[in-house]
């Protein structure tokens, strides 16, 4: 899967073969390859009937070297967008669909946008900037010829809070790191809980784009058992989420609609209770935990079913990532990082070129586990509490489904671990913020054998569901003391 | 429940909780001297929170903390009232 640098996506996806089998869909229309890269016949002369004719539509070419934002609530329109535009726009930044429209003026004005691409939906608009439909036709390959630099592509970072930052990458920087063989299959459908205007779901797309197969697009306000039962439909062969993702799955109770071959975890902390749900509803498939950031692209991936890494990946020579720990945080050098935040003087990586993921690590054993974000770490009396370790322990409860651990403020000791859990549906009563005595016993015991004190939760409320931000998938974390 | 007597439970399940010995309660006993340590002592407060809906610290960054059990007490009972 490796590119020419001056590729543009539309003719590595093209490269990777035309067969009629390959299709991008989402829930509300489906396009064969051919079309999506424009190669049927001629271009065609009208955009395909899914796109609302509202909005003016302009050849491709009129987007060149300008810098462009696609904007849609669905996501098949922003797919077309982007085969459309790479190698032609200078700059493309892709809107999740759940940014904050008051984010947005600065977003324009600080990428210096000057037109949008849209489908009519998506986070409201600003005035100002004019709007128009994905371009109906393909522009022409790039050539030995062509000249200027290659389209930058900006990705939101996730889970952040206030104003979101713009990751510089380009094609070459997003596809490096795929070159694993992974899914290299002319009849690999891949589909991704992920929103592909983030990280994670990009990569996905990336792959069923160049190496040969379909792709099965999410929508955000889909039911879980309605995305799996229509990715079942499809044959989705390759499904990718977080475990956040994958436990709203499992509770959905409709993972049996669909029988990937493989199913990847990335995102978040995989924790061994997930992984060991995941092989117990899908037997016949692999199942992988990657790991990656928007800044420092994917890393590496474990494919033993085993919670945490082997530490031999740590300073391992030939590796396509390099990674390193230094103060228990994963420090990662390649060369397919991307290069900046957008409007940032300073570099992202250190003196030697290694990008800190803020991913906290702990030895065990002769494995790594992360423990937490370095920002995401609860202080108990001057004890270090990440969250992901408690959810873990609360998580192998056989009661319980969910779990979410965060800081509450302490007159005392400044925070205090607490956690809210949902539970299994065979395990409760009617839904209620009261937890049966007898069964929050139980759950706070497991936490008192696993965990030292200071980590075991002080309380433990019973909640009906957990939030996800959003498109990124990950379970939402307010920040720590939000009781103060 | 009264306030007093809400706890007066809660102390002692704390320290149970925690396998903490306890000291025999008083109003004079200084809190240091009870056998609840500071993470006992944190958890006594957000149970009290939960329980009582009471939290006399929230809110107010200037409270000294109760030295004796009665003083402690007596923080929640003017606080309930």
């Amino acid at each position: 899967m490796q590119p020419p640098e001056r590729s543009s996506l539309r003719q590595l996806a093209a490269a990777a073969g035309l067969s009629s089998r390959r299709f991008i869909a989402d829930a509300t229309g489906r396009v064969s390859m051919a079309e999506a890269c424009g190669t049927v016949g001629t271009a065609p002369a009208s955009p395909p009937t899914w796109l609302p004719g509202r909005l003016p539509v302009v050849p491709a070419e009129t987007f060149r070297a300008c810098s462009v934002m696609v904007s849609s609530a669905r996501q098949l329109p922003a797919v077309l967008a982007l085969l459309r535009l790479d190698g032609i726009a200078g700059r493309i930044v892709l809107c999740p669909p759940d940014a904050a429209p008051d984010h947005l003026p600065a977003v324009i004005a600080e990428a210096r946008i000057s037109a949008i691409i849209s489908d009519g939906t998506g986070p409201a608009l600003p005035a100002g900037t004019p709007v128009f439909g994905c371009p109906a036709d393909a522009p022409p390959d790039l050539t030995d010829d062509a000249v200027g630099a290659a389209t930058q592509w900006l990705l939101f970072t996730s889970g952040t809070t206030g104003r979101p930052k713009l990751v510089v990458h380009t094609l070459p920087s997003l596809i490096g790191p795929l070159d694993d063989g992974l899914g290299l299959a002319p009849d690999a459908i891949w589909s991704t809980f992920y929103d592909v205007r983030r990280y994670g779901g990009l990569t996905i797309l990336l792959r069923a784009l160049l190496g040969g197969g379909s792709m099965v697009l999410s929508r955000a306000d889909e039911p879980a058992a309605d995305f799996l039962a229509r990715a079942g439909r499809s044959g989705v062969t390759h499904i990718s989420g977080t475990p956040t993702h994958w436990r709203r799955a499992l509770m959905s109770g409709a993972a049996a609609r669909m029988a990937p071959r493989y199913v990847r975890l990335s995102g978040e902390v995989a924790d061994q209770a997930i992984l060991n749900q995941l092989a117990a509803a899908f037997p016949a498939a692999e199942v992988a935990h990657a790991f990656a950031s928007t800044e420092a692209g994917v890393a590496f991936d474990v494919r033993d079913g085993l919670a945490g890494f082997p530490a031999g990946l740590i300073g391992k020579p030939g590796m396509k990532a390099e990674l390193k720990v230094v103060d228990g945080s994963l420090r990662i050098r390649s060369a397919r990082t991307a290069d900046r935040y957008l409007g940032a003087t300073s570099s992202m990586t250190d003196a030697d070129g290694f990008v800190d993921t803020g991913d906290m690590l702990e030895l065990r054993g002769d494995r790594y586990h992360f423990v937490g974000r370095r920002e995401g770490v609860i202080n108990v009396g001057g004890q270090k509490v990440h969250p992901e370790e408690v959810e873990a322990v609360l998580n192998r409860h056989p009661a319980v489904q969910m779990a979410r651990v965060r800081g509450r403020a302490s007159p005392v000791t400044g925070a205090l671990v607490m956690a809210e859990i949902v539970l299994r549906a065979s395990a409760g009563a009617e839904p209620s913020p009261i937890l049966p005595d007898a069964l929050r016993d139980d759950i706070l015991e497991a936490c008192r054998r696993a965990l030292p004190p200071h980590k075991v939760p002080v309380t433990l409320r019973r909640v009906a569901s957990l939030d996800t931000t959003g498109s990124s998938g990950k379970l939402s974390r307010r920040t720590q003391d939000e009781h103060a | 429940m009264s306030v007093r007597a809400t706890i007066l439970a809660q102390v002692t399940a704390v320290a149970a909780q925690q396998k903490k010995k306890l000291a025999p309660l008083s109003d004079g006993l200084r809190l240091v001297d009870s056998g609840l340590d500071s993470l006992c002592l944190a958890v006594l407060v957000a149970s009290l929170d939960d329980r009582l809906n009471l939290d006399p610290f929230a809110g107010n960054d200037n409270i000294a903390f109760p030295v004796t059990l009665g003083d402690f007490i007596k923080l929640y009972e003017n606080a309930a009232a």
